[in-house]
């Protein structure tokens, strides 16, 4: 599904991704941690197709095609989904409004006839059953105004509709109360098929519980230091990252 | 690599597509103003005696204020001096003599009126909507009068109003807009030389949309059009402009005066699609579009509306205003005003409160993109004599890129206690963010920004009558939309 071969990012002349490489396989989920400023959200934008970030040398495949020459929206429309670490306030365009033009704009991409307004809203009314989202959110403006844990719901009820092939969740867990926590595993879990794969970065390895995760890798420094199966969270959140950077020195030096 | 900036400018660059010039042979007057020129403009017109007094008493203001160096300066926008020397104040296609209907109008006019959108012939219209088509200096043809006729209302050219009419011309001229009221009313009395008239009768609902299209075309000239609106006890009109002009590397000025009346229990609409060259990328040539519009509500439960969509111009300065006369009496202000490249728009409102209950709306839109700077100024009056008189402003602003500017001044002046005052403003940006949020989205960069610029104006794009909504659309589409790379 996806592979990352030796990537590095540098933004503004300061290189943040040293060498990333990462393959993840149709119905796997990965787990991402790693400590504050260590690259994991330069990593999902640059998959996202961010032009900020350059791509200085490394290569990306997507379902056997190289993403990197994509734009963002290409990505998107071959079924790429970005949860946001920071959603997007957009004033003046509703929810409801936005979803349709991207839901009917992928739909367009791959030979689809769009939805019309009656189907749409079958949909949407079964996706906000699922994570449970309040209607009135729909009829507001993208994001505007929105709770931290209001903005990070509605990312997840998004990729429920737009049922991506990849989804990558950038710290989608932070800021949630518990309940709110299970709503946004039980999207994930949902999506989760043989056909699809779902890259989960987090601090916590509470999410983890909720959505099992078939690998955890452990970025450092703008490196993978370390990968392992669901108990490496559970290490990291018992010991810290320290004793990884004492690894990570060795296998520097090496 | 392209920063948001640039990104977010080149979805909004488009050339502007009404540029062309119509060769034609012209009748124009030499460059400058005096009161020969002034008494000319008159006489070509066989204007009566006081018409002709008046104009020269406007003059002579003019040309005072003009000594004086009393040209409005106030504004929050930046132009070299205006050498009114070196304007033509009166140009107009040759014509051996007066059509007496559309088929005998020049094909020429009719064909740059078709390559506008606006076919002269009625078969051929838009069904419902009356035209009156102001080419340069003058009026070329007006359509439907016979039908509205029957009903009794006047849609003409000014200058038929003042042969036909010139009781009601000489009643109401000036009474809403006197030539004393500023600089650009005063030059505007003196050499105004055509625009467009109507009049409907008491408790006549007008059945079609009227609407006046004014083409600059000629090099070097000004123009000076006048309107007058007059809607009398318990009637409703709808009325609509819109303006185009030639691609030229000079600054060319624009400068009208707008006079609506509105009697007891009357309703007029006024909408405006306006889209003058604006200049080119580096600020160049355009069109100074410096206009006074106001509106009387003279008789009770009166209302009059404005909404303008303004995407044109090097230049706007206009505030198109409502006086509050009559108890229960309504004024609506809507305004989508975009500014690209190096346009400069100060635009805003003046709510006059009189009468008691009276009420007034003010929605205001600004976008700016590029170096483009928009300014809303605004005044909001309660005078004493207006119990329980209510207003609600609301002015938003929309940045594309970093380099453009927008400004709000909104001026309250309230006199009596029972007034009730409400106002709203917001700044928001496109940046680099929201595209990439929508991208991210499977939405193209594009379709985001003109989502985006269209959610932003919703509110007042629904105010315009249904057949223009989708031309305001197009072209706000065509002034922000364009190729990407
Ligand atoms: N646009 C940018 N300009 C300059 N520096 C940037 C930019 N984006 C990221 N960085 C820097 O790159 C480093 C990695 O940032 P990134 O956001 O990827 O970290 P992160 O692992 O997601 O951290 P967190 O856990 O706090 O979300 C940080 O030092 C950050 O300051
Ligand atoms: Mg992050």
């Amino acid at each position: 599904m996806l592979e990352i071969k030796n990537l590095h990012v540098k933004v503004e002349d300061k290189e943040i991704l040293k060498g990333v490489s990462l393959k993840i396989n149709a119905g796997e989920v990965h787990g991402i941690m790693g400590p504050n400023g260590s690259g994991k959200s330069t990593l999902a934008q640059v998959l996202a197709g961010r032009e900020t970030y350059e791509v200085t040398s490394g290569e990306v495949l997507y379902r056997g095609k190289n993403l990197l020459t994509m734009t963002p929206e290409e990505r998107a429309r071959e079924g790429i989904f970005l949860a946001f670490q920071y959603p997007v306030e957009i004033p003046g365009v509703s929810n409801l409004y936005f979803l349709k033009t991207a839901l009917n704009a992928i739909r367009r991409h791959r030979g689809l006839p769009e939805l019309d307004a009656m189907d749409f809203l079958a949909l949407v009314r079964e996706k906000m059953e699922l994570v449970q989202m309040d209607e009135s959110l729909l009829h507001r403006p993208v994001n505007d105004g929105f709770s931290g844990g209001e903005k990070k719901r509605n990312e997840i009820f998004q990729m429920a509709v737009l049922e991506p092939t990849l989804a990558i969740l950038d710290e989608t867990d932070s800021g949630l109360d518990i309940d709110a926590l299970k709503i946004v595993a039980r999207g994930v879990n949902s999506l989760r098929s043989d056909e699809r794969a779902i890259l989960l970065i987090t601090h916590y390895q509470r999410l983890l519980d909720y959505v099992v995760p078939d690998r955890v890798h452990v970025l450092y420094d703008g490196r993978i230091v370390k990968s392992g199966g669901k108990e490496l969270a559970l290490e990291l959140e018992n010991r810290g990252y320290g004793w990884l950077e004492e690894e990570a020195k060795v296998e520097v030096s090496r | 690599m392209a920063t948001a900036t640039d990104k977010i400018q080149r979805l909004v660059d488009k050339e502007y597509e009404y540029g062309f010039v119509t060769p034609i042979e012209q009748e124009v007057f030499p460059c400058g103003l005096n009161e020969e020129i002034v008494r000319m403009i008159s006489a070509k017109k066989n204007e009566p005696q006081w018409l002709t007094e008046w104009r020269l008493k406007a003059y002579r203001y003019w040309a005072q204020l003009e000594r004086a160096g009393a040209e409005p300066r106030w504004a929050n926008v930046t132009y070299p001096p205006i050498d009114y020397q070196s304007i033509r104040y009166y140009a107009a296609p040759k014509q051996r003599k007066r059509p007496r209907s559309l088929d005998e109008v020049d094909p020429q006019l009719r064909a740059t009126y078709e390559k506008l959108g606006i076919p002269l012939r009625e078969q051929e219209m838009l069904a419902g909507v009356a035209v009156d088509a102001v080419f340069d200096s003058v009026s070329v043809a007006t359509t439907f009068k016979e039908k509205l006729a029957q009903l009794g209302i006047i849609f003409c050219s000014f200058s038929e109003a003042v042969r036909e009419y010139p009781e009601l011309v000489r009643k109401w001229l000036g009474s809403v807009v006197p030539y004393t009221d500023n600089f650009f009313a005063a030059l505007n009395s003196a050499v105004f030389s055509d625009g467009s008239f109507v009049y409907v009768p008491k408790g006549v609902r007008c059945p079609m949309e009227l609407s006046t299209y004014f083409r600059i075309n000629a090099a070097q000239t000004g123009q000076f059009e006048r309107t007058l609106i007059i809607a009398d006890e318990g009637s409703y009109v709808s009325y609509l402009e819109g303006c185009t002009a030639p691609m030229r590397d000079e600054n060319q000025l624009h400068a009208a005066v707008v006079e609506l009346i509105a009697l007891d229990n009357a309703t007029i609409k006024y909408s405006t699609i306006q889209n003058w060259y604006p200049g080119d990328k580096e600020g160049k040539g355009g069109i100074y579009n410096f206009v006074t519009k106001r509106g009387k509500c003279l008789g009770k439960n009166s209302k009059i509306s404005w909404t303008q969509v303004e995407t044109g111009s090097a230049i706007t300065w206009k505030y198109p205003s409502c006086i509050l006369v009559g108890d229960n009496s309504v004024g609506e202000f809507y305004s989508v005003a975009i500014t690209n490249n190096y346009q400069q728009a100060d635009t805003g409102t003046k709510m006059i409160h009189i009468g008691k209950n009276t009420r007034s709306t003010i929605i205001s839109k600004g976008i700016s993109a590029g170096h483009g700077q928009n300014t809303y100024r605004g005044l909001v009056k309660i005078t004493k004599s207006a119990d329980h008189a209510r207003n609600y402003s609301q002015c938003d602003s929309l940045l594309l890129g970093d380099q453009c500017g927008a400004h709000t001044f909104p001026y309250i002046d309230v006199q009596n206690p029972t007034a009730q005052m409400e106002h709203e403003a917001t700044t928001s940006k496109i940046g680099e963010d929201q595209l990439f949020y929508c991208q991210q989205r499977g939405i193209s960069a594009e379709d985001a920004v003109s989502m985006i610029v269209n959610g932003f104006c919703k509110e007042v794009i629904r105010e315009l009558p249904m057949e223009f909504a989708v031309e305001a659309q197009k072209l706000l589409g065509i002034s922000l939309e364009g190729a990407v790379g």
